[in-house]
């Protein structure tokens, strides 16, 4: 392993503490809704300045590492992604919450989000400079292609109620075009508002669409918000890890999807998340139960979106291009530290680097227990507080992180009116994923195309542009599979089932 | 009968510790820490110059500058909101050129650029032609011959529209007689990543990038009256026979409630930070330059400025 003489650097009594205390702070922010990874970081900013710089960098990891963790916990118990890249973890965590297995389902995200936090640092440390080229690879049009894919695979997620799907994500579509337009500055759908100026945050979004649902039916029905018809019985941990160890391979695969999509600045984690559920769904031998309570759908989300921390540091350290938003907060406290990055600094300022990534892995390992520790407190907490709580809190708690994104009561106003207008869509049978996904990656797929269009044009190589680069026919290709994979599967499936019954 | 007479003893009390604390203010301000709201996103320029000034605000006033967030619509957002804020001193909040001059012109953003009451520009982020280190253009007159015999075909990422690095490729183009293709992205990492992808041939962007960036692009000319002590072999515009200076401005606003002897003083602040020699070399390194627009200056600055950068933007149509 390269720089291992800075393993031992990485672990000082000092910097223990911190990624303990980094771990811990980034799980509780990450957990609460609207409180995001970028956030919590930013807010810690100040006080790593007084700090040698790899101590600060392990804190600012550590932090991040927890809160992606940290929004599975909302996720599974409250149907609500505490960040964007958990979106994909409530397919099946919270059905497996509903079933009495909250504990089982933070367990399992527990030591995912272990295993691909894991993998995400090992390609960092081994791979990083000849994987950040990945990143530069991926031009307008193979975002506007990806993200064109990432929205086919609602058709794979609303099998049987495709129409509803693909409706909620035009509505989601339309949503993205609100306010200034990034690219073109152009004001859209603002109807003379000063409120819906700077558009709908995904935050926003997500905490109305998935909350306020979830909160309006508790109080509109009498049944306890979990079953529990047990009583406490730990973590359920060795569970847990044979569950794990069973579904080790596709543990691996989406380890390594979440690491890859980290790579690309314009993507994100919540891509991630998806591209490796829906992979897992299809090779998954249980894969008619995914969506229903399926651990392997938590595992492949969970993996994925905590791959995205190795990942997004790699174009972040060797190019100084940020590869997630909170990279961009961490590449501002290294510039104010006097670090420069570059492919420079894996060789010239090698400690600072590689004391790092070995603090990201120790941050990693120290996730388990404190990740199982509070994901049972969580868990208990959200069990056995009586519904006229537990509705107030998560409440009140909605409002103050939907505020804080940008300290704008507009948000607020904005995330209520979502909130019950999902509600009323979730009677007639449509689930808020594919709005939010059609509000992600609406922007992508515009800026993407609008930008690429404007090159082609200007090259005179329009056609070539969209159709004649490689990764953009290898996701394309994708694309044709994913919107005719139901298709196929019917077809297939049904042939299967004829053949079982014929034996 | 006690009771009675406390309550009004606290009463006056209050009454009069308020009215002094009014008159007082300019003279203890800062008496508690500042609260320094940037209209973007973290990670951001404006957020990581906000950052340098932060230790140096600290040092000289023994006082926090706490830096926070409300990004959107470019920074509309958030000066829409600046004078619903309370006016003592203690509410400011970045501002950026041609960020508030532009913007109003283009539709109604919630803010007109009279709204904004500026007290001080501390810095701007000088536009500058970047290129990859194994581009075919050397010099500046490459890039020109080029783009002469081939109209249109030289693209140039940059970041945003309307925005600094978009309305120096308009006056460039202008003032060299040619004409280039403009792909705006969303913010500069993502102009950056496209150059250095070779998506685009170069990038209208900062000489924050060439300094970030030194291992894999190389700047052609930057837009300073003097060459930057941080790149003293790149040559201006200037030297190259193009008046174009230009570049993302930065500077700091108070709400329009704010009284002016505090005005004055936050100038002043704003100055003493600027004039820190550990700060104006940090802030050099990340290849800014330092400017120092007073609170009398800035509204000729704003004039001035608004001049130039609006004839830009009428003629590319960007505003009517």
């Amino acid at each position: 392993m390269p720089g291992i003489e800075f393993l031992l650097a990485a672990l000082t009594p000092l910097n223990i503490v911190l990624a303990l205390g980094g771990v811990i702070a980034g799980t509780v922010i990450g957990s609460l809704p609207g409180l995001t990874a970028t956030m919590a970081v930013a807010v810690l900013v100040p006080i790593t300045f007084s700090m040698e710089p790899t101590s600060a960098l392990i804190m600012m990891g550590a932090i991040y590492t927890g809160a992606i963790y940290g929004g599975a916990y909302s996720a599974i118990l409250l149907n609500t992604p505490g960040t964007p890249s958990a979106i994909a973890t409530t397919f099946d965590g919270f059905p497996l919450a509903r079933k009495g297995q909250g504990d089982l389902a933070i367990s399992i995200a527990c030591i995912a989000s272990v295993t691909g936090g894991l993998v995400g640092a090992t390609f960092l440390l081994l791979l990083a400079p000849p994987l950040a080229e990945i990143a530069l690879a991926f031009g307008p049009v193979e975002y506007f292609w990806l993200a064109i894919f990432g929205l086919t695979l609602i058709s794979a997620l609303s099998e049987g109620n495709l129409l509803k799907g693909l409706i909620g994500a035009c509505f989601g579509l339309l949503l993205a075009c609100v306010g200034i337009a990034e690219i073109s500055a152009d004001v859209r759908f603002i109807f003379g508002s000063q409120v819906l100026l700077g558009g709908i945050e995904t935050v926003t979004a997500l905490i109305g669409l998935y909350c306020i649902p979830v909160l309006i039916d508790l109080v509109a029905t009498p049944d306890r918000h979990l079953k529990v018809d047990h009583k406490p019985r730990g973590f359920r941990f060795l569970e847990a890890l044979a569950l794990s160890w069973k579904a080790k391979f596709s543990l691996i695969r989406s380890s390594v999807i979440g690491t890859l999509v980290g790579i690309l600045p314009g993507a994100g984690g919540s891509i991630a998340g998806l591209v490796a559920y829906t992979e897992a769904r299809r090779t998954s031998k249980n894969s008619h139960n995914f969506g229903k309570g399926e651990p392997e759908g938590v595992m492949a989300t969970e993996s994925a979106n905590n791959a995205t921390v190795g990942g997004g540091f790699i174009p972040t350290l060797v190019l100084g291009i940020p590869g997630t938003p909170p990279d961009a907060v961490i590449l501002g406290a290294l510039l104010i530290q006097g670090i420069r990055t570059g492919p420079s600094l894996f060789t010239e300022k090698a400690s600072i680097v590689f004391t790092f990534i070995y603090g990201l892995y120790l941050a990693t390992f120290l996730m388990l227990p404190v990740g199982l520790v509070i994901g049972r407190y969580a868990y208990q907490t959200i069990i056995t507080v009586p519904k006229a709580m537990l509705v107030p809190t998560v409440a009140f708690m909605t409002m103050i992180g939907t505020y804080a994104i940008r300290n704008s009561i507009s948000d607020v106003i904005i995330m209520i009116i979502l909130g019950v207008v999902g509600w009323i869509l979730n009677r007639f049978g449509f689930s808020p994923s594919p709005i939010v996904l059609g509000l992600i990656l609406g922007r992508i797929a515009e800026q993407g195309f609008v930008q690429a269009w404007t090159i082609g044009s200007a090259t005179g190589e329009l056609w070539k542009m969209f159709f004649g680069r490689p990764i953009s026919l290898a996701i394309i290709a994708f694309i044709l599979l994913s919107l005719f994979y139901p298709l196929l599967r019917s077809r297939f499936g049904r042939a299967k089932t004829e053949v079982a019954h014929g034996e | 009968m006690n009771v009675y007479f406390r309550v009004i003893t606290v009463f006056f009390l209050t009454a009069i510790l308020s009215m002094a604390g009014s008159t007082l203010m300019a003279d203890d301000y800062p008496s508690k820490g500042v609260n320094y709201v940037i209209p973007f996103g973290p990670g951001g320029e404006s957020d990581i110059t906000a950052r340098h000034q932060q230790p140096f605000f600290k040092k000289l006033f023994g006082q926090d500058l706490i830096i926070s967030y409300k990004p959107g619509g470019g920074g509309a957002v958030g000066w829409s909101q600046l004078n619903k804020m309370k006016g003592d001193g203690y509410n400011i909040m970045g501002i950026n050129l041609p960020h508030i001059i532009v913007k109003p012109q283009e539709k109604a953003v919630g803010f007109t650029t009279e709204d904004i009451a500026g007290v001080y520009m501390f810095h701007y982020t000088p536009d500058a032609i970047v290129v990859t280190n194994d581009s075919e253009f050397e010099t500046l007159d490459d890039l020109i011959a080029y783009a002469k015999e081939n109209p249109g075909k030289i693209t140039f990422s940059g970041s945003g529209k309307g925005t600094a690095n978009h309305l120096a490729q308009l006056r460039f183009d202008k003032m060299a007689g040619i004409k280039t293709t403009y792909v705006a992205f969303k913010g500069t990492g993502a102009a950056v990543t496209a150059l250095l992808g070779k998506q685009v041939v170069a990038e209208w962007g900062y000489t924050s990038v060439g300094a970030k960036q030194a291992e894999k692009a190389r700047m052609l000319a930057v837009a300073m009256d003097e060459r930057h002590p941080e790149f003293p072999d790149i040559p201006t515009f200037k030297e190259l026979g193009f008046d174009l200076v230009s570049g993302a401005f930065r500077g700091i606003a108070v709400p329009t409630s704010t009284p002016e002897d505090i005005r004055m003083k936050l100038s002043d602040m704003i100055g003493q930070i600027n004039a820190d020699p550990e700060f104006r070399k940090r802030m050099e390194a990340d290849g800014m330059a330092l400017l120092d627009v007073d609170y009398k200056g800035y509204q000729a600055f704003i004039d001035e400025q608004a001049k130039v950068m609006l004839e830009a933007a009428r003629e590319a149509n960007v505003i009517k």
